[in-house]
């Protein structure tokens, strides 16, 4: 790192019909450095990225850039594509990455720069330039591969180099852990230091406090639009940052009671589940859940934990096992059944199975009890019942919307998923099951909805929480299983869990060797 | 090391996927291969009139499945290639009538096919109409502007005729089928190496492939959307308009209501059949295009006496065994008719 500026803007205002997305915002970029911003969903992150990476232009305010490398002269330029961003040395790694599933790697990485022969695409030459360059940075990648056939973590690697092989000065990471298990964001790390190593410099765009900490040199705040404070991981910590994003103060790790765990509420027994490519994903799993606790379980995405919360939620059939709800062994696949017997759920995805978009909110509070009484009578609908209802929700589960009668989609996330919130905890239950219950939140809404399941867990419900965030995990639960492979690995008490020991188990390896050499061994195929 | 195996891996599965691509391809050649030579052996010239028959045939097909694949690898689905060939072949056709020069006729069609292109690309890119209802305006315009203006008793000023190209037409069947033909046919055999070059080995088909797929991804790397989709649509259009001008200009002379009766849907199915590539298409329009031509050769040679409506389905048959049997998974452009919206 120097002193020297790499990248400065001055004064950016962006205005979108009734948004003032980035207000005077003032943000400069150390040549070699990481630099975090921090904010919010909606304070203007990623409106500021997309003005110097092109895709917006400002209303107001502008750009300079050190355009020559020897001395520390600021250029005022105008970037109005991304083609003229490329120009100037700046790369984007976007948050969904824009890569061409169906393209090599070579193919990707030269499209919108191509290197011909005569009138051909020259791959050849590609290739050779790429595997130069992913010598150079460390970044292992094969330039034959398809896109679509590699893991997260490589794609993101190939964005990288995408950007690299565009001769990138400055890079911006758009939420680049979002996606990524703890190892691979660890790689990451070492990536983006590595590259920091070579005069690049880094804007890091994320919302998670301890990543923050962890690898940035500078920080920036926003929030609303604007620049709220410049900080450095060493002035600072969690609380400190939390506070400057939202506002005020925020309770990170929830203070609550000790459990006081009475009958058993779930059991399951010797669970098998499949997948839609009909592989075995969970596999002869068998746990309990008490009234009045909260069971976490921990583990990477996609070890099985969506089948698994499919089949408890009626959703997928089961290949064998039973399971139990207080003692009554649940009907097969039957959502609606469950919803009778108590059992509230907090789906993965809240666009695909949480909400009916389009369908206002008032609509979405009642999409499980529509059919009963009071909102229905007899075929018709009782549209004030609903209407009183769904007022007395957004009241109780602070919505903040101006009208019930809006269609969903107008909320941002935090809202839709408190009306999903509203619509499951507001009734009768005696069984929550919350998967990923604060996915791509903003801080104050998951507090909220933290404190709204432990509110329920001491009223005496049982809580099934499924999280691949190891925070929400450790602050909600009472005891912690670990996922992996579609079995459950590990299940501690979470006084005795340790972060490091939860992520080791979460990586597939265990303390017994014997048992975990022939797990290594074992890949997650079909058996039947 | 372990670069090095990955790599011989990826190498080695990339030759198994082509290969088990082309087997389809591999097994009907050969099938073909055999029923051609033995064809040949029992009748020398029925066997060339048929091939030779099946060759012009696919010819319209090829060009309107070629109309089709480039707008769909560039993300706009056009339905519409049925009325583009018949706009064109009429417009050909009254351009023949008035100047008596081909040539004209012919560049008439063409420009007609891509000014139709163009109005589906502003429907579809600039008003983001949806693309099936684009593709039908323009059908159903071509078809009541032809039947409106159509005027009965009209007479062309002569068709575009066979050119033997000297030594290689005298070579036994393969002379009369391939090197015997009239202009439009020769251009659409090239046209189709043509494209499959441009598509899969230039930059231009590079970025027409990545708009098709992920356009914000091409947009990103400077790649622009709306340019890459209009040209492609246009130049599609062209290829439609070649089609008709074919139909009136060198295969029958004169101009009917709606005479493409269908064609242009067929390409669609060819190009489907063809997983959206030049070359499939070509063959599977040789197909079709051999099943026609068997099927007129069996009505009208006499020689079976089966009623002609069950040997008129014989095409349709084909069809309906080829894409359910051989057709294998087909994997149309991800953004395939899907408007593209900046932010």
């Amino acid at each position: 790192m120097s002193d020297q500026i790499a990248l400065q803007v001055h004064n950016i205002t962006k205005r979108f019909p009734g948004v003032l997305a980035n207000d005077s915002v003032d943000f400069t970029l150390k040549k070699g450095e990481i630099h975090a911003l921090l904010g919010e969903n909606g304070a203007g992150k990623s409106t500021l990225m997309n003005v110097i990476y092109g895709l917006y232009t400002p209303d107001e305010g502008e750009i300079l850039l050190n355009t020559n490398h020897g001395t520390n002269g600021l250029q005022r330029v105008n970037i109005e594509t991304p083609h003229d961003a490329i120009r100037y040395g700046i790369g984007m790694v976007h948050q969904h990455f824009m890569l061409v599933p169906v393209f090599t790697v070579a193919e990707n990485m030269i499209l919108g720069d191509e290197v011909t022969r005569g009138p051909s695409l020259d791959l050849r030459t590609a290739r050779r330039q790429i595997r130069q360059l992913s010598e150079d940075y460390g970044l292992e990648v094969d330039p034959n591969a398809v896109v679509e056939d590699l893991s997260v973590g490589v794609q993101q690697r190939v964005e990288i180099l995408k950007a690299l092989y565009r001769e990138a000065r400055i890079l911006v990471l758009d939420e680049p852990t979002a996606v990524l298990t703890p190892q691979e964001v660890e790689d990451l790390f070492k990536v983006m230091h590595q590259l920091t190593d070579r005069g690049v410099s880094i804007i890091f765009i994320t919302h998670k406090l301890k990543e923050v900490l962890a690898i940035a040199d500078e920080i920036t705040v926003m929030r609303r639009g604007k620049v709220v404070g410049n900080t450095t991981p060493s002035d600072t910590d969690e609380h400190g940052l939390a506070a400057m994003m939202v506002g005020r103060d925020v309770i990170l790790w929830i203070d609550k009671e000790p459990a006081h765990p009475a009958d058993v509420v779930l059991s399951v027994k010797n669970l098998n589940v499949k997948d839609d490519r009909d592989v075995l994903t969970v596999r002869d799993l068998s746990f309990e859940v008490k009234a009045g606790e909260i069971l976490g379980i921990a583990g990477v995405q996609g070890n099985g934990q969506t089948e698994l919360v499919e089949a408890l939620t009626g959703l997928r059939e089961i290949e064998g096992g039973s399971i139990y709800l207080n003692d009554q062994e649940l009907p097969a696949v039957n959502p609606r059944a469950l919803v009778e017997m108590g059992v509230a759920h907090i789906p993965e995805d809240r666009h695909k199975h949480g909400l009916v978009l389009p369908y206002t909110i008032s609509d979405n509070t009642v999409l499980n009890t529509y059919y009963q009484p009071p909102f229905a009578k007899g075929l018709q609908r009782d549209q004030k019942a609903v209407l009183e209802n769904s007022e007395k929700l957004i009241q109780q589960f602070d919505v903040r919307t101006p009208s019930a009668l809006l269609p969903t989609s107008n909320l941002s996330g935090g809202n839709q998923q408190k009306v999903i919130v509203a619509r499951e905890l507001g009734r009768p239950i005696s069984l929550l099951i919350a998967n990923q219950p604060t996915r791509g939140l903003d801080v104050g809404s998951i507090e909220y909805i933290h404190s709204q399941i432990v509110h329920r867990r001491d009223k005496g419900i049982a809580v099934l929480l499924v999280s691949a965030e190891l925070d929400e995990i450790l602050s909600l639960s009472d005891r912690i299983s670990v996922m992996y492979h579609g079995e459950m690995v590990a299940t501690v008490d979470a006084e005795d869990a340790s972060r490091e020991e939860l992520g080791l188990w979460m990586a597939g390896s265990h303390e017994d060797e014997d048992h975990d050499a022939e797990k290594e061994n074992q890949i997650p195929v079909e058996q039947s | 090391m372990t670069t090095m195996a990955t790599a011989h891996d990826s190498l080695t599965g990339e030759i198994l996927r082509k290969f088990s691509r082309w087997m389809v391809w591999i097994v009907f050649g050969l099938a073909a291969l055999i029923a051609v030579i033995v064809g040949y052996i029992i009748d020398p010239r029925v066997t060339a009139a048929v091939l030779a028959s099946a060759v012009r045939q696919s010819t319209p097909l090829v060009l309107g499945a070629m109309c089709g694949l480039i707008g769909e690898r560039s993300g706009v689905i056009n339905i519409g290639i049925e009325g583009q060939m018949l706009l064109a072949a009429f417009i050909g056709f009254l351009v023949n009538v008035w100047t008596g020069n081909l040539l004209f006729a012919v560049s008439a069609g063409v420009l007609t096919g891509a000014l139709l292109g163009a109005l589906l690309a502003f429907m579809s890119v600039t008003l983001m109409i949806d693309q099936i209802i684009g593709g039908s305006v323009i059908n159903i315009l071509a078809l009541g502007l032809t039947g409106y203006f159509y005027t009965a008793g009209l007479t062309t000023k002569g068709k575009l005729a066979p050119i033997a190209l000297g030594p290689l037409a005298k070579i036994p069947l393969v002379g009369p089928v391939l090197f015997d033909n009239p202009p439009i046919t020769y251009a659409t055999i090239i046209l189709v190496f043509v494209v499959h070059y441009v598509l899969f080995h230039t930059k231009w088909g590079l970025r027409t492939r990545a708009v098709g797929e992920h356009p914000r991804a091409a947009d990103t790397v400077g790649v622009n959307v709306y340019f890459m989709r209009y040209v492609n649509v246009i130049i599609g259009g062209g290829f439609a308009g070649l089609a008709g001008a074919f139909l009136t200009l060198e295969a029958v002379g004169s101009f009917e209501r709606a005479m493409t009766n269908g064609r242009g849907f067929v390409a669609l199915a060819v190009m489907i059949f063809g997983k959206w590539t030049p070359l499939g298409s070509w063959g599977a329009a040789l197909l079709f295009g051999l099943a026609s031509a068997v099927q007129t050769q069996l009505q009208f040679g006499g020689k079976v006496d089966i009623p002609h409506q069950f040997i008129g389905i014989l095409p349709y048959l084909l069809t309906i065994v080829v894409l359910a049997g051989f057709g294998g998974r087909a994997r149309p452009p991800a953004a395939d008719g899907v408007p593209y919206k900046k932010e």
